[in-house]
């Protein structure tokens, strides 16, 4: 017999579109279990393979069931050390939840948030989960992670577990990389979630350097050489913004999604008490469709603002978390599907005074299989607004490329790199977002993971 | 200021910038680097009272620490890459303005000590703000004072005093300005009447300071850079001053309101 998934409890989108808590209030342990018992325990679960990092859901499911949530963090703790925050932020609806068997003709098992439910069940009870069964290879050697994102965490907390003397070297004053300048307090909140994850990596004996930017402040060739290190993990992620290049976009009032994420996140600017400044207008375009494109609409909604989402293709071919989306909507961003912009407006002061856009139509599938959009000739029309958003992706920093003898990188400026994280040059293994171009919390954990093993091997022999 | 910071002294290279963030709620505020001692591990910065974040900094004692410190960040002179033969035939003229006159200090220091021919103009509005004329006097050929008001040296700005020069039989083959945007902007004029190439550093908003924000992006050339990372110094010539200054306005009106909100008179 088929059961209903357990909704999860959330804050009202009137009251929560204007306070920075979070969204989504989560199980509590009667909800969890049940919604634990809805998992079939499948033979093959399809969830184990399509989790990047390969969790054993099924596992620590059943441990919910039987009331043993500390059994339950033991159980995912072998596979990652941030379910907190993967259990907020992964797209499980086209990883874990999206293979559920449940999923074909129902609903799937709500799995991220059954694993966040441990992860903050644990937090909130004084408890922190530990591995067992960890064979120790290491004896002390020095192995430097650069970026505190996603990668270096998960590569950072796999190699200390083992043995190996890790540092992390942060270019930023904050550790976490995009969870804290890119995510979202109402998504994943910073002090209390995040802080206590990244201290739980922490215990594990991770030494943390941060305002180090590599490539400037020392080099990969000086931490070899110089200071005893004898491999190197480059988790640096995709931090450089891309724009559009049309007309306008240096215009006071264009902002790129990273600045304005940046500025509210990691220098809390929607706080009063803090000095940095921001600026969100009375009225945004938000221009792309991703999950930092929603990130940055709703954190202007909450500033106060008026939010239009413009986006090329149609809501099916928005890349953003499905959830994100849904959440933008309750709380009432307007989505303009098939339009893109071509030249920002200004006024006689330079400012943004609105934005010309051409309606699209889709075309022919493209590379991707997505099909493509394609301008209709004659529609353009413009909007008012007096500030915009660019949410257009990012691409790697160059730096550490460009400062380090023997890496080559690819066309689009990622790290070569095999699918172990090995780079051209030995002893330097990279990883995540810097590898692939922009991608997700948990794909670059399980490249950072990955790469902790290679490490590891390298280290041995 | 001398602030202790073994990692970038040890790094830094003239025409390079830092990053200081006076306490937990502060800004992340870009400074020039003024000078740096590998030996001592120290970097030394200058600033002024502009806003309620530079007066934070201002304001600390010695043996106080900031939050952070971060750096060295931008990329080196583009004139620190010739080798000592070509500096030793060249002749380089500093403009330098207001607390844009630290920041000269190394360069001139380190061309001297290459072989270049050095010679700085300071200018200010009056006598009291002109700053590190001594420290100048000893790193450069020759040095140049103006005060707008002419209370002490030549009566003039910066510029006038480079036409002057030039006038009276003076070539340089280079002018690098350092100092506010608008001097910058006077200054790349006036080289390109006298057919001087120019050098401009560029201290646009930033909020990382690595390339991921995109604040300090700039028209050079047409083609949009960041200061942050192509720059900061770029060639005057081919940069859009009045988009650049534009730019920098954006955050007044949040500004003007942290000042009224922390009780700030100007």
């Amino acid at each position: 017999m088929m059961t209903e998934r357990t909704k999860v409890r959330e804050q009202d989108p009137k009251v929560r579109a204007c306070n920075f808590e979070e969204v989504s209030l989560g199980f509590n342990l009667e909800e969890a279990q049940l919604e634990a018992n809805r998992c079939l325990h499948c033979k093959i679960p399809h969830c184990v393979g399509a989790c990047p990092v390969g969790i054993d859901i099924p596992g620590f499911i059943q441990k919910i069931k039987e009331g043993d949530v500390k059994g339950a963090a033991g159980v995912i703790a072998k596979d990652s050390s941030l379910p907190a925050v993967c259990g907020r932020v992964c797209p499980q609806e086209t990883q874990c939840e999206g293979s559920c068997i449940l999923g074909i003709k129902g609903e799937s098992v709500a799995i991220g948030n059954l694993e966040r439910f441990t992860a903050d069940w644990c937090r909130e009870n004084g408890y922190s989960a530990e591995a067992t069964d960890i064979e120790k290879t290491g004896h002390g050697e020095k192995v430097a992670i650069i970026g505190s994102g996603p990668a270096g965490l998960a590569c950072a907390s796999d190699l200390a577990k083992w043995g190996y003397d890790v540092t992390i070297f942060e270019a930023l004053h904050k550790i976490g990389g995009v969870l804290v300048y890119g995510i979202p307090e109402f998504r994943l909140p910073k002090d209390s979630v995040l802080q206590h994850e990244i201290n739980e990596v922490l215990k594990l004996g991770v030494k943390i350097e941060t305002d180090v930017i590599i490539g400037r402040t020392v080099t990969i060739d000086q931490l070899l050489d110089e200071e005893g290190f004898k491999a190197v993990f480059i988790g640096t992620g995709a931090g450089l913004p891309k724009f559009m290049g049309i007309p306008g976009e240096n215009l006071n009032g264009v902002f790129s999604a990273n600045e304005f994420l940046t500025r509210n996140n990691l220098m809390k600017a929607y706080r009063d008490d803090y000095l940095t400044p921001i600026h969100a207008g009375k009225k945004v375009c938000v221009v792309g469709g991703g999950n930092v494109a929603m990130d940055a609409a709703r954190t202007a909604l909450r500033l106060g603002a008026e939010v239009h989402i413009i986006y090329r293709r149609t809501e099916v071919e928005l890349p953003a978390r499905r959830e994100e989306v849904h959440h933008a909507k309750q709380e009432g961003i307007v989505f303009e599907m098939l339009t893109n912009p071509v030249e920002v407006l200004g006024d006689e002061n330079g400012w943004v005074k609105g934005l010309k856009c051409i309606r699209m139509e889709l075309g022919e599938p493209d590379e991707s299989g997505r099909r493509s959009p394609v301008p209709i000739p004659g529609s353009e029309f413009e909007f008012d607004t007096d500030t915009v958003i660019m949410a257009l992706g990012t691409s790697p920093n160059p730096l550490i490329a460009s400062s380090t003898h023997g890496l080559e990188t690819t066309r689009r400026g990622g790290l070569v790199a095999d699918e172990n994280g090995a780079t051209t040059r030995e002893g330097i293994f990279a990883g995540g977002d810097a590898v692939t171009g922009a991608a997700t919390v948990i794909l670059a954990m399980g490249a950072g993971r990955k790469a902790a093993a290679a490490i590891r091997d390298y280290l041995s022999k | 200021m001398v602030v202790s910071a073994p990692r970038i002294a040890k790094s830094a290279k003239p025409g390079q910038f830092l990053i200081v963030r006076n306490d937990e709620k502060g800004e992340r505020v870009p400074l020039t680097i003024s000078d740096y001692d590998a030996e001592k591990g120290t970097v030394t910065i200058v600033t002024q009272k502009i806003g309620v974040s530079s007066a934070a900094i201002i304001e600390r004692e010695p043996g106080e620490a900031f939050a952070d410190v971060v750096g060295p960040l931008g990329k080196a002179s583009e004139l620190c890459e010739l080798s000592d033969e070509e500096l030793k035939k060249m002749s380089i003229v500093f403009i330098a303005g207001g607390v844009g006159t630290a920041p000269v200090y190394p360069q001139a220091k380190w061309l001297k000590e290459h072989g270049a021919h050095v010679e700085v103009i300071i200018g200010a509005r009056n006598e009291g703000l002109l700053i590190y004329t001594k420290e100048m006097a000893s790193v450069c050929d020759e040095l140049h004072l103006c005060t707008d008001d002419g209370s002490f040296g030549f009566k003039g700005v910066g510029t006038a005093m480079l036409e002057k020069l030039v006038a009276e039989g003076k070539h340089f083959d280079r002018c690098i300005a350092i100092g506010p945007m608008i001097m910058m902007k006077f200054s790349t004029l006036t080289c390109i009447k006298l057919g001087i190439p120019v050098i401009v550093s560029l201290n646009t908003l930033m909020v990382d300071g690595t390339g991921m924000c995109g604040a300090c992006r700039v028209s050079v050339g047409g083609k949009t850079k960041f200061a942050c990372v192509d720059g900061p110094e770029f060639d005057g010539a081919l940069v859009d001053f009045d988009e650049a200054m534009r730019r920098q306005g954006q955050y007044k009106a949040e500004e003007a309101q942290d000042k009224e909100k922390y009780g700030f008179a100007l």
